[in-house]
């Protein structure tokens, strides 16, 4: 018996010895949400420039972060990540510093995309989508146009139960700073205890915290006004022309979703080449037409169907008003801060 | 043996607790035939959703993987966590310091096991994928077996054991004849129990698995599509594994007539 | 020599567990006495910040919140499991595999399927609702989704199948053998099952209980879809710690006290445990 188990011990420890030392994989790695690029981009990629690229899902921003800062960047070439988090890599030291000369596609990006507060110049990430943060309704479901955050933080009678929350934190503390009109970068403990306050009161005429299926409960109109990224109200838009979206008059956030290089990739000229494929016009714009978020890319903004900015209006906001909100940055030591808070206003009663 | 009222009540509970099980599993079963795909409105029977799914190669790698991953990491962890709690059963008086560890998998939240496992194999250089996955499975199941097996052998009168050996039968035999028998059923539940686990693991999957497509379990999958809700091709695929599982049943019960495993 | 052969028996599992969770996580673990960097990275320096940060009365008051959640979802979970599992033991012998095969098979499907089934059945528009309409219910139901309800119930669900399991092992062998003898010596039903059944079952019940509350007390799923994010397991918590804050010293702290209090609770089960099923054990 013993004899058998040391048997045993010595093959699985010579099998984990000859798992550790074999080669790495020779793929390109790209990962980004589902649905977020052009079905076939990769593989049209791949065609033509002769590499042999493969797309990864994650779900959130927070669960590749994990990944990427505990395996230190290591499998992963091309990462999507919305822009603090970008931040993040680039101050742990995990994102490649851009070498221009690489990416000619990036003369195609507004210039007002080339001055984004949270990487100015583009030195470690490159935008590939933005957009606001605001109120997607139920047009028939709601009296008057909402125009106000307090429309959502303190709603009316009617509107009890119906409404929810992103439930991520910055945009959670996004919505009671914007409110109170305060910067969303607000550190401030005075003022962040205000903002603690009015979402304490808030959550108790929310129906849920949501951030992944908002738009489907506008659409089975179990809800009837949330707090929605733009993109994703415009899904419930393409389902029922009654959603409508408004940023409110206090302001909304800009929110830039980007694409980095990680500095431990073994493919950076491939991984250089598919961030420059993905610039090009005809591939950016795939990205405004069919996933419905604005992209930074001038050559493909400019080349868009009239009907659809008709039917989806937000589509249409120029990069001066994006540009008059404010960017959500790293707040370094304040994210603790942050992180209480939303502990606390999700564990009120 | 009991009487008649006993065996209807008995009957009776499987009934009513069978309806609460399968209530919602009905429901995504109606949801994979609906045409409309969404869940708010029945818009006509179609088996569209079942072709779409065949079409769709990511989701049946997905799949494929997650099957290899749950098959693998039960065999192990069954093997290694009865060899446990029987050791651990006979020894009897355990340290505080072995009984943690040995429950610990269970109680660690598995994001701390899935970012250091992380931490852990990008330390060692070690290349990630399926086999990781499996080996980090392994972890987590062997102790749920494990606890399995000692509810077992708790009751269990180890002087039979002692008499056998007292009358000469070898460790093997002894094994073979008195033990095993006792503990197939327990072993049967912890299998079970282990494979359900893994087949529906995400955190610690999505953490120890390789970069690229190749390692990509369903639930992995699923999680990243959420943002369009649960799509009809996931509702059909949950019908068709459920499907392909009685029918795996209904044929090693003709294979196995008469000798099923513990009775 | 007789305390030797329990060594070999333990020692491949043990070894599994010492190269893949007891060193791993202490690496992870021991972070929780050193500080966050500004940019979420580690600082080297000894503190004890994080393990007093634990005993705030803010995380105190969640991880009380979920522990009677979890509570009350092993509780209820434990008392349906162990009278399915104890039905499917009284079934006949060749039946009972296949029973059990068919309580955990709705568990091979994904864990995000079933939970949205049961969206799909509770919310505001759901089909219950429309069911009760049908049924000539009018007026405005009681919103049965996003509540504490909804949570206890999506928890219990997905965790069912493990306390059948655990309640199963120790009542598969027991009805034939010593049940009957105590009915033969004139026992009622209700008396052997309080006096013998019971008892001998009390590890496998412990164990479902154990199973569905660790597992509850740590799941973030359910509380997000089901509860509406309106509630904190402590799961959510030690995940924020890790992924939103990026604050791992900590997230660590956090886990390393949970550990600890869990132990203690198992202290005690074990020693219910013993007290009640110590009377059949033979010393020695």
């Amino acid at each position: 018996m013993t004899g058998i188990i040391r048997r045993l011990s010595i093959a699985l420890a010579a099998g984990l010895c000859a798992i550790a030392t074999s080669a790495q994989a020779e793929d390109l790695v790209v990962s980004n949400w589902d649905g977020y690029m052009a079905p076939d981009a990769i593989e049209k990629f791949n065609e033509q420039s002769g590499n042999t690229a493969e797309l990864v899902l994650h779900a959130t921003n927070e669960e590749i972060m994990g990944k990427l800062i505990a395996s230190k960047g290591k499998g992963y070439d091309v990462v999507f990540v919305s822009s603090p988090f970008a931040e993040v890599l680039h101050n742990l030291g995990l994102a490649e510093e851009l070498d221009h000369s690489k990416l000619p596609n990036m003369s195609n990006l507004y210039e007002q995309a080339m001055m984004l507060e949270h990487d100015k110049g583009n030195t470690f990430s490159v935008p590939y989508a933005w957009g606001t943060t605001g109120l997607c309704y139920r047009s028939d479901l709601v009296e008057g146009e909402p125009d106000s955050w307090m429309d959502l933080l303190q709603p009316s009678e009617a509107l009890m139960k119906k409404t929810t929350m992103l439930a991520t934190d910055r945009w959670l503390l996004g919505a009671g700073q914007l409110a109170k009109g305060y910067s969303v970068n607000e550190t401030d403990d005075a003022k962040m205890a205000e903002v603690k306050d009015l979402l304490i009161a808030a959550k108790k005429t929310l129906l849920a915290y949501d951030d992944t299926t908002f738009y489907s409960k506008l659409v089975s109109g179990e809800a009837s006004l949330v707090h929605a990224w733009d993109g994703w109200c415009n899904y419930g838009i393409g389902e029922n022309a009654d959603i409508k979206y408004v940023v409110p008059k206090e302001g909304s956030d800009l929110w830039v979703d980007t694409m980095v290089i990680m500095k431990s990739s073994e493919h950076k000229d491939a991984a250089y080449a598919f961030v420059d494929y993905i610039l090009g016009a005809e591939t950016h714009r795939w990205a405004a037409e069919n996933i419905l978020y604005k992209v930074p890319n001038k050559a493909a903004m400019d080349g868009l169907d009239a009907s659809l900015i008709e039917s989806f209006p937000n589509m249409g906001m120029k990069p001066e008003q994006l540009m008059s909100y404010e960017q959500l940055r790293d707040v370094g030591e304040a994210q603790r801060a942050y992180a209480r808070i939303v502990s606390e206003i999700k564990a009120s009663n | 043996m009991a009487d008649r009222s006993t065996q209807r009540l008995m009957l009776l509970i499987i009934a009513a607790v069978f309806a609460f099980l399968y209530l919602p599993i009905s429901v995504l079963f109606a949801l994979s035939f609906n045409e409309g795909g969404l869940p708010t409105a029945w818009t006509g029977f179609s088996v569209k959703w079942y072709g779409e799914l065949l079409a769709n190669n990511d989701i049946l790698q997905a799949a494929f993987n997650t099957l290899i991953v749950a098959v693998a990491s039960t065999i192990v962890a069954t093997l290694l966590g009865t060899l446990l709690a029987i050791g651990v059963e006979i020894r009897r008086r355990n340290g505080r310091f072995l009984e943690t560890i040995i429950f610990a998998p269970m109680i660690i939240p598995d994001i701390v096991l899935a970012i250091a496992l992380l931490s852990f194999f990008s330390m060692l250089d070690v290349r990630m994928g399926l086999h990781t996955i499996i080996v980090s499975h392994v972890v987590f199941n062997l102790a749920f077996v494990c606890s399995v097996v000692r509810a077992r052998l708790k009751t269990f009168d180890w002087s039979i054991v002692e008499a056998s050996a007292d009358l000469g039968a070898t460790t093997v035999t002894t094994l073979r004849r008195i033990v095993i028998p006792v503990l197939t059923p327990a072993v049967v539940a912890g299998a079970l129990l282990a494979f359900t686990l893994s087949v529906d693991e995400f955190i610690i999957a999505f953490f120890t698995a390789g970069a690229g497509r190749e390692s990509i379990t369903l639930p992995m999958q699923i999680f990243a599509m959420i943002r369009f809700g649960v799509t009809p091709e996931i509702n059909a695929l949950s019908t068709i594994v459920m499907t392909i599982s009685v029918i795996a049943l209904a044929l090693s019960q003709r294979l196995n007539r008469g000798g099923i495993p513990g009775q | 020599m007789a305390d030797r052969r329990p060594i070999y028996l333990m020692s491949p599992a043990l070894a599994w567990l010492t190269a893949f969770m007891v060193v791993p996580c202490l690496l992870i673990l021991v972070l929780g006495f050193f500080r966050r960097g500004i940019y979420g990275g580690i600082e080297y320096t000894f503190t004890l910040e994080n393990m007093a940060l634990v005993f705030d009365p803010l995380y105190a008051g969640i991880f009380l919140k979920s522990a009677v959640i979890a509570g009350l979802a092993a509780s209820i979970a434990v008392v349906i499991g162990y009278a399915a599992a104890y039905a499917i033991a009284s079934m006949p012998a060749r039946r009972q595999p296949i029973l059990l095969f068919f309580a955990v098979l709705p568990f091979w499907s994904n864990y995000l399927v079933r939970t949205y089934a049961w969206i799909v059945l509770l919310n505001r528009e759901g089909l219950i609702v429309a069911l009760a309409r049908y049924l000539g219910f009018e007026g405005e139901l009681p919103s049965m989704l996003y509540t504490e309800s909804a949570v206890v119930v999506g928890l219990v669900y997905n965790y069912l199948p493990f306390v059948i399991l655990a309640c199963y092992a120790p009542l598969s062998r027991l009805n034939t053998e010593i049940v009957e003898a105590s009915r033969d010596l004139g026992a009622s039903g209700w008396t052997t099952f309080r006096r013998i059944t019971l008892p001998m079952t009390v590890p496998g019940i412990a164990t479902g209980f154990v199973f569905v509350f660790v597992l509850s007390i740590g799941n973030f799923v359910t509380p997000a879809l089901l509860g509406g994010g309106q509630f904190q397991m402590i799961g959510n918590l030690v995940y924020a710690q890790f992924l939103t804050a990026n604050d791992w010293p900590f997230g660590a702290a956090l886990s390393m006290v949970l550990i600890a209090i869990m132990m203690g609770l198992l202290t005690l089960q074990t020693f219910a445990t013993e007290r009640a099923s110590g009377a059949r054990r033979v010393e020695g």
